[in-house]
């Protein structure tokens, strides 16, 4: 179902401006905190009521100032996972997930209970309060609370930013799955590069309140120069692959695209699965001749599209893999010594323990 | 054991006491949730003057309440007038008595409410009606629940405030056996009397084990209310 965003408000000296229209999956709102990015959610939300603004998802219209349509954040069935779960102290688990199922009208119900306790794997919390859950257990109820009231979009704003790194990658898979098996819009909030480019369908950047770039993930990935200063490491490309092959001698997964092969550590599931891999810009080095002998497994053809400056040392080659990009961060340096220029044939080496790919089978 | 043994007309004012004091304790809760979420949640045109109104029983001298309640609620005045058109009469009757306590009490049970819906997480309410409920709802099933403590303490507060209360009672209802004399009142006209010491010390006795009941009920109370909320 798509969605579509147009949006302009003051709050004070600070004006938030985007506009923007996804066919569906997981739109990412991300930029620095303070850019506006929980104000635009509240909206679509009905927390707050805009200057202006018409929103839609699907045929429904839920604001349009301009016709005096605004629905009543209760009549708008959107689930709205907040940043700190917010669940109802005074009930049980149980009670907060079947909170939201009550008051929406049986008709418009299509969540399954079972299959979304199963989905969040939170089955086993059913009698316990909100206090005796762990942080990212309160985080999985409340993305089931959201779920189980039917909506027809999910609006998700930092829902792992209260969480350390290990509950992050606990949560993680679960978000994957919702996105690949729960077909509504969602609108996914986050100021972390590793996050949204490991979720997104479409990133909506906002700076200080401004659309500073929207379009698929795998473009906007490539605009290293979106990538605030803080998260300056992190950037990279991302790549849509699918499995082809697992050796189960070395416990590496082979993945396959347009760009070439790229091996991973681990078991991602069976053949033609999707993969998305993301591969950080400072772990691409680039060489001219295909390198024999080295330990990097992945090693993709390409040439050189473009090059910009990434600091006064540094620069970033952006590859052309078939089709695919592939990003290196390179000293100016070697790029000059090398004689690097749009046109020129050049492989990109990538370790596979670099890569980061969905997270892996157990064993 | 003559000390442990009431006489009927002692047993009829702790009777009426606690007739007088659960009726205003009950008849009042609702305004008063409703009196201080208006307080706490909304802004309107004479909200200063309504707070004042309802925090003024509290620093006026009780007699000025139960006189302004006769000038009232008497037969002669406009309300107690009206009302008796349709039988309802407060005048020097026990429901009399309800009313003066009620007045009396309101300000503590409004102040002890609204100080725990000010503490309620307004975020918890936004993320109810995301889900799907209106005002109505949210203040049921959210503000309500998370009020709890509150209530309990404010309904304990009023309910000591309506045994204790001597002045406005006196000069709205008088102080007549078995209509209106409640402990407080017997007590004082039992240490009017020659030979009442005894009276009224059994009275006494009574009257503070009752409100030291009050409290233990509402100690325990408030304390199950506030785990079973707490976060």
């Amino acid at each position: 179902m798509s969605l579509s965003i147009d949006v302009r408000h003051r709050l004070g000296s600070f004006e938030l401006e985007a506009a923007f229209a996804s066919a569906g999956g997981i739109t990412a709102v991300f930029g620095a905190s303070g850019c506006g990015k929980t104000s635009l959610v509240n909206i679509i939300a009905g927390l707050i009521r805009p200057d202006f603004a018409r929103i839609s998802v699907g045929d429904t219209v839920l604001v349009d100032t301009a016709r005096g349509i605004d629905v009543p954040p209760h009549q708008r069935r959107i689930g709205y996972v907040f940043q700190e779960a917010r669940l109802f102290p005074h009930m049980t688990v149980e009670s907060n997930l079947a909170y939201g199922e009550w008051f929406t009208p049986k008709a418009q119900r299509y969540a399954a209970r079972t299959q979304i306790l199963d989905l969040l794997g939170i089955a086993h919390l059913l009698k316990r309060r909100p206090r005796d859950l762990s942080g990212g257990e309160k985080q999985r109820v409340a993305i089931g609370r959201a779920l189980l009231a039917s909506p027809r979009l999910l609006l998700m704003d930092e829902p792992l930013a209260s969480l350390d790194a290990a509950r992050k990658a606990e949560i993680m898979p679960y978000l994957e799955r919702l996105r690949d098996e729960v077909k509504i819009p969602i609108v996914y909030v986050s100021h972390s590069v590793a996050e949204v480019m490991r979720l997104a369908t479409d990133v909506a950047v906002l700076s200080q309140g401004k659309l500073a770039a929207f379009g698929p993930a795998a473009e906007i990935a490539q605009r290293l120069d979106l990538v605030p200063d803080d998260e300056r490491e992190e950037g990279g490309v991302i790549i849509d692959m699918q499995v082809a092959a697992h050796d189960a001698g070395f416990d590496l997964t082979r993945l396959a695209s347009g760009a070439g092969d790229i091996y991973v550590p681990g078991r991602l599931g069976p053949e033609g699965t999707p993969a998305r891999v993301r591969i950080r810009a400072r772990d691409v080095m680039l060489a001219l001749e295909e390198p024999r002998n080295i330990s990097a497994l992945n090693i993709l053809r390409g040439t050189v599209a473009e090059i910009s400056s990434a600091g006064p040392s540094s620069v970033n080659v952006r590859l052309d893999c078939g089709g695919a990009a592939v990003v290196a961060r390179i000293t100016r340096h070697s790029a000059s010594a090398m004689g690097l220029a749009p046109g020129t044939p050049a492989f990109a080496v990538v370790k596979a323990v670099s890569v980061s790919g969905p997270t892996a089978e157990p064993h | 054991m003559t000390f442990f043994s009431l006489t009927p007309e002692e047993w009829e004012a702790v009777r009426l006491s606690l007739k007088v004091a659960t009726v205003a304790m009950i008849a009042s809760l609702p305004v008063g949730i409703a009196v201080a979420w208006l307080l706490d949640r909304k802004e309107f045109w004479g909200k200063s003057l309504l707070n004042g109104i309802v925090h003024l029983p509290l620093v006026m001298p009780p007699v000025v309440t139960g006189y302004l309640l006769l000038l009232t609620f008497g037969t002669k005045g406009p309300v107690g007038a009206f009302l008796a058109q349709f039988g309802i009469v407060f005048a020097f009757r026990w429901t009399g008595a309800a009313l003066a306590c009620a007045v009396m009490g309101f300000p503590l049970l409004v102040r002890a409410i609204r100080l725990s819906i000010e503490a309620v997480d307004t975020k918890l309410e936004a993320a109810s009606s995301t889900l799907g409920a209106s005002a109505l709802w949210v203040f049921l099933t959210v503000t309500l629940p998370l009020t709890l403590p509150g209530i309990i303490a404010g309904m304990i507060l009023c309910f000591a405030k309506a045994m204790g209360e001597f002045g406005a009672t006196i000069t709205f209802v008088s102080n007549i056996p078995g209509e209106t004399q409640t402990l407080p009142t017997a007590i004082y006209t039992l240490t009017q009397v020659p030979g009442g010491d005894a009276g009224a010390l059994k009275l006494t006795a009574i009257s503070i084990a009752i409100s030291l009941g009050a409290l233990l009920i509402s100690e325990f109370l408030a304390r199950r209310a506030v785990q079973r909320i707490a976060a």
